[in-house]
């Protein structure tokens, strides 16, 4: 049991923050609340990539003249680092956009609640 | 007849300078630290974490520190906003050119290893080009940060 | 909070901690991402971007190395894809006069 929360806590930590995302892309009935859903289950995407890039005893990214380029097992996996990185930003991005998106919705509607949304475009 | 209306004129509105003179002193000196800190983690990015898009995002980070709280009109000769989405386009176009100058130079599209500097070996010559289209990419995450930033503040 | 709601959202949560079971642990060394081979016996990418970087590009940052030499063109694209949200919220936020 104590092997199996060492070894794991980090993925059930993930799976607890991708279901609060979720629970607030599904059940939450404001859309700003939504995005907020949305970008949790991205960053809980995005760590997890992170956690499986981990190495019992093994260091950052960056070369350390101690220790010999050829051991992979001395260094971290860079490839996941290298396409979160890049997926952050672009997540950044795609926040600002459904913002950008939300604020259209507000102007035309004067509101974000959903039921009253669906009235309204009755 | 649809015409435009004139740009940022909303946003200078609802964006003033904020009441409180620590919020606009504290931003008046943080913000040239981030933007110290922001072109450390740029340049440094081959030695170090960091690297174009971190680096791009403190710099866009100080710029909306000022706008918030010195206000969206008295900032814009820090940067105008209008120049805001053409500077990305010229970071998109120093990365896409870097690519072209490796294949004019009779390499591959994004080859740094053809660049015609003799006096360098071609893993050096790798290290600059990392270091070109570094550029590029901090030119375009910056000035794309603070354009989402004005639109939404115009919107 | 409805009951289907509820039941989805239980029901995905069992199968994710279950999908979750099933990797191999976090910072197992051995596991088949993290080798120089994998179980096929294929050079797995990350042991090679590892042991090359600092050879092909001086650098000693193998995040950088990968991001922008070995990866370039996927980082163009991901570029553009920041310069598209920049000119998607201008074109999205102009306003017209009516």
């Amino acid at each position: 049991m104590l092997e199996i929360i060492k070894g794991y806590y980090a993925y059930f930590f993930l799976v607890a923050v991708f279901c609060i995302g979720l629970f607030g892309m599904m059940v939450k009935r404001n859309l700003m609340k939504k995005v907020m859903g949305m970008s949790m289950v991205q960053s809980a995407v995005i760590l997890f990539w992170i956690v499986s890039a981990f190495k019992d005893g093994a260091t950052v990214t960056v070369l350390d003249p101690a220790r010999a380029v050829e051991d992979a097992d001395l260094y971290l996996n860079p490839l996941p680092h290298t396409l979160m990185l890049t997926a952050i930003v672009v997540a950044v991005v795609t926040l600002g956009v459904s913002f950008a998106l939300l604020i259209v919705i507000y102007r035309r509607y004067r509101t974000l609640e959903e039921p009253l949304l669906l009235e309204k475009m009755q | 007849m649809i015409e435009h209306a004139r740009p940022f004129d909303l946003a200078a509105d609802r964006c003033g300078p904020s009441s409180s003179p620590i919020i606009r002193i504290a931003s008046r000196g943080l913000a040239p630290l981030i933007q110290i800190i922001g072109l450390y983690v740029f340049f440094h990015g081959h030695y170090s974490p960091g690297g174009g898009f971190q680096g791009g995002v403190l710099l866009a980070a100080s710029i909306i520190l000022l706008r918030m709280g010195l206000g969206f009109a008295n900032t814009q000769t820090v940067m105008p906003s209008g120049w805001t989405v053409p500077l990305g386009a010229v970071g998109g176009l120093i990365y896409i050119g870097t690519g072209f100058f490796a294949v004019l130079c009779g390499g591959n599209f994004l080859d740094y290893g053809v660049f015609p500097m003799p006096w360098l070996d071609p893993p050096h010559l790798h290290s600059y080009g990392i270091l070109f289209i570094e550029v590029g990419v901090t030119l375009t995450v910056m000035s794309t940060l603070v354009a989402i930033f004005d639109h939404l503040l115009d919107g | 909070m409805k009951l289907h709601q509820a039941l989805v959202l239980l029901a995905f949560a069992a199968v994710l901690t279950m999908a979750a079971m099933q990797l191999p642990a976090r910072g197992d060394a051995a596991s088949p991402a993290n080798r120089v081979f994998n179980t096929r016996g294929e050079p797995v990418a990350g042991a090679h971007y590892i042991s090359h970087a600092e050879k092909d590009a001086a650098t000693p940052n193998m995040v950088t190395v990968i991001l922008a030499d070995y990866r370039s063109f996927d980082t163009l694209g991901e570029t553009l894809v920041v310069f598209a949200g920049g000119i998607a919220c201008l074109f999205i936020l102009r306003r017209l006069k009516p």
